[in-house]
């Protein structure tokens, strides 16, 4: 309680003394000679402030749950394995302790690698084994969503635990966690992530002590705890009502493009028909006054098969009309309709339906009678029946390579409760090379600003304006890597050229921006109080090339639908190798420049070039702080994990631990 | 839960008998993949004595739904009661599924 209080009061300590610094830095101190430099920082600090904000909302009502109710009586549980390509005996070591679990339930290996070895394994130890269903063939996979969404329908329990190939989990996990869903609005209960392959240095930053704590409960508070993608149970009835809900709105959506490209084209072929034949014209401007009302009642609440089935026979009687009448043209965009542009992303596979694609059918100058039947072809295709996916149904979202972040917003949005439950109930496995760590932290960069851009947590319905603010501070967090980049290059323009982005680094400076800052560390201080806080905050800058190259991925995938590029994480650690020069490049290059930037610095105040010795020292030792921050990707790069003690190899973790940002 | 199959005038009729939840929903997903199987395009899943659906128990008839579909058929439901409907306008699934009255109403107009 006490602790709470002393938190809010540096909370607001901290957001006062920033909004005034910060808004003097805007009205009074931004130097607009070199804009160029003045701007980009003055920017970087908002950044700063606006994060600030959203971490003392998070830790403003701070939820200590204690134990957990005894589990509803007769509940009956799933607990899942996911696995891809782990090596057999670590996801059976998994298995046995799943078995061991005390309350009753089915343990399941869902075994998206499709390995008989395993398959073997596990009837040897006798526990389910699931492969995807032969619907899933030529389909999109959608990852571990897929696999999870598979197996939702090949089981039957209440509440399923999920658990990555890695995760061993405690005897006593569901005894200590089911009591939760006595409330029947609670949906999901997420317990922390600890991993026992990493030294008490942790140098690859793998525990995330912050966010699987403070940053957990407090969101909590809101009722927004995050689904991390294992150690949680949720429950089945939750994730088919959005199965459900998100059938009925894909299916709408997809005829509502059917419709509008349907219209555009009739648009077309009916301008295109009054000269040749005024009677077809006619019908075609009926028949796109159809495709209008279709919409209409789509919106009005029509059932959506009623809906295509009406404009399906409207097609289907001009189209007899019209086949009397014109036979021009036909073959050839017989040919053209073959391709029809409702595909699926390979990748993600959310797309019903491809705009562009669309786009071109409507501008393509069809014969009167192609325009119909394409039409009429496209009506069929985004029928109700969700051809392109390998289940009508998909629980688990798919909208992002990180599932867990999408489905819990999901799962918020239609008024269910979540739990972080703050014991740790499962052992896992930590990446123990660089380069794989790297590639885990892309990946979730990617998969968490992937649901930024496609489903904006500030705009979805359903969710209260704390469980937005929650989200958006998680997706605003990855972008700290363009503030990084100001940080760094404005003292070093200070100290090489003597450009000055501030009007004056003088004691008016320090006054406005110590008490801000030292405020924030304190807050950092009590809030991270008893855990270490320290690995977190290093990556959150240390990684700053990767949370760039996530940002303009993840944009170029959902607004230009490229690939997001990551490779696939490798399961068994990197060879050794010498020191992966280029995995950190750009650290080292940030590096080289701020060290030099500091000697010329000294040197320029030295001989009297530079004549403002605060403004040197402040710059300097704003400098030396990077460096001290930065220092972890050395230590990070020349991490060998001995051999001896893990030799199983390491597990891909597709769940999100965003804790090294959240600050 | 129980489920009885009538085949009349080319329409499958499934009469679910008891709670359709998410121990009974593989149930119906194998009855209705079996009449499929077995040449019935046109399936009335019948719920008046279905007392209680759950989320499980709808995904079952949106999978029976598609199977149908893509066989060239069609599914509706019939029978709804009050609880079922609420659970269907919850999900917003009566905007793909449309509930109708009884297995008569169902039939009519296909």
């Amino acid at each position: 309680m006490m602790r709470q209080l002393l938190v809010r009061l540096l909370v607001l300590g901290t957001l006062l003394t920033g909004t005034s610094y910060v808004v003097w830095r805007w009205g009074w101190s931004v130097n607009w000679e070199n804009w160029w430099i003045a701007v980009p920082l003055v920017v970087a600090e908002t950044y700063a402030l606006v994060d600030a904000y959203l971490f003392g909302l998070t830790v403003w009502r701070i939820k200590v749950r204690g134990d957990a109710p005894p589990p509803p009586e007769g509940a009956t549980v799933d607990v899942f394995i996911t696995t891809y390509d782990e090596p057999v005996e670590m996801v059976m070591k998994t298995a046995e302790a799943a078995r061991r679990i005390r309350f009753p339930h089915s343990t399941w290996v869902l075994d998206d690698g499709n390995r008989p070895e395993l398959a073997a394994a596990a009837e040897r130890l006798g526990v389910g084994y699931l492969t995807r269903s032969e619907d899933w063939t030529d389909r999109p996979r959608h990852a571990k969503a897929g696999n999870l969404n598979n197996a939702l329908f090949a089981t039957d329990g209440e509440f399923m635990l999920v658990l990555d190939a890695d995760q061993v989990p405690d005897p006593a996990i569901l005894d200590r966690t089911l009591g939760w869903f006595r409330d029947d609005r609670v949906a999901l209960v997420q317990t922390p992530q600890w991993f026992t392959n990493v030294t008490d240095s942790d140098p690859l930053g793998s525990q995330a002590p912050l966010f699987y704590g403070p940053i957990q409960q407090g969101k909590d508070g809101w009722n927004a705890a995050f689904f991390c993608g294992s150690n949680a149970v949720l429950r089945r009835e939750a994730l088919m009502q959005l199965g459900i809900v998100g059938y009925v709105r894909e299916v709408g959506a997809a005829v509502e493009d059917a419709l509008r490209t349907s219209r555009r084209i009739l648009a077309r072929a009916a301008r295109a028909a009054r000269r040749t034949d005024p009677a077809l014209a006619r019908d075609l401007e009926q028949l796109r006054e159809s495709a209008r009302q279709g919409s209409r009642d789509l919106r009005a609440g029509t059932p959506v098969a009623e809906v295509t089935y009406a404009f399906q026979q409207a097609v289907d009687g001009v189209s007899r009309g019209a086949v009397e009448r014109d036979f021009a043209g036909i073959a050839e965009d017989l040919a053209a309709i073959g391709e029809l542009p409702v595909e699926v992303d390979q990748e993600m596979g959310a797309l019903v339906v491809d705009d562009a694609a669309l786009d071109r059918l409507a501008e393509r100058e069809w014969s009167p009678l192609g325009a119909l039947e394409s039409v009429r072809a496209l009506a069929r295709a985004v029928d109700v029946d969700r051809g392109d996916e390998a289940q009508p149904m998909m629980p688990l979202a798919t909208v992002s390579v990180t599932e867990d972040m999408a489905t819990c917003m999901r799962l918020h949005a239609l008024g269910w409760r979540s739990v972080y439950h703050h014991e740790v109930l499962a052992h896992g496995l930590a990446p123990e090379d660089l380069r794989t760590m790297l590639q885990q932290r892309l990946r979730w960069a990617q998969g968490t600003l992937q649901v930024l851009l496609k489903e904006n947590p500030l705009v979805q319905r359903g969710l209260t304006v704390a469980q937005r603010l929650m989200y958006f501070g998680t997706m605003w967090s990855y972008l700290s890597g363009f503030a990084a980049v100001a940080f760094m290059a404005a003292p070093v323009f200070y100290l090489c050229f003597g450009v000055l982005p501030v009007n004056a680094y003088g004691m008016e400076f320090l006054q406005r921006f110590l008490p801000y800052v030292v405020l924030n560390q304190l807050l950092f201080l009590v809030v991270g109080y008893g855990v270490k806080t320290w690995r977190g905050h290093q990556y959150s800058l240390a990684l700053f090339p990767l949370w760039i190259r996530a940002c303009t991925t993840a944009a170029a995938n959902v607004f230009l639908r490229r690939p997001l590029g990551f490779v696939v994480t490798p399961k068994t650690r990197q060879a050794g190798g010498g020191f992966p020069w280029r995995l950190i490049w750009p650290q080292l290059l940030a590096t080289v420049v701020l060290v030099t930037a500091c000697v010329v610095g000294v040197v320029r105040l030295w001989t009297g070039s530079a004549t403002s010795t605060i403004g040197t020292a402040v710059n300097v030792v704003w400098v030396g702080y990077d460096l001290l921050v930065m220092s972890v990707i050395y230590q990070a790069a020349l991490h060998r994990p001995s051999d001896e003690e893990h030799g199983a190899g390491i597990p891909a973790h597709v769940t999100t631990t965003p804790e090294e940002l959240e600050s | 839960m129980q489920i009885e199959k009538s085949v009349t005038d080319g329409v499958t009729v499934l009469r679910c008998d008891g709670r359709l939840t998410m121990v009974a929903a593989p149930a119906l997903r194998s009855a209705v993949e079996e009449a499929i199987g077995g040449g019935a395009r046109r399936l009335v899943v019948d719920l008046s004595t279905a007392p209680f659906v759950d989320s499980s128990g709808l995904g079952a008839l949106v999978n029976g739904l598609k199977a149908a579909r893509v066989a060239g058929g069609d599914l509706r439901i019939a029978g709804a009661s009050e609880q079922v409907l609420s659970v269907l306008s919850l999900t917003n699934l009566d905007r793909v599924l449309k509930p109708y009255a009884g297995v008569a109403e169902a039939r009519d107009g296909w």
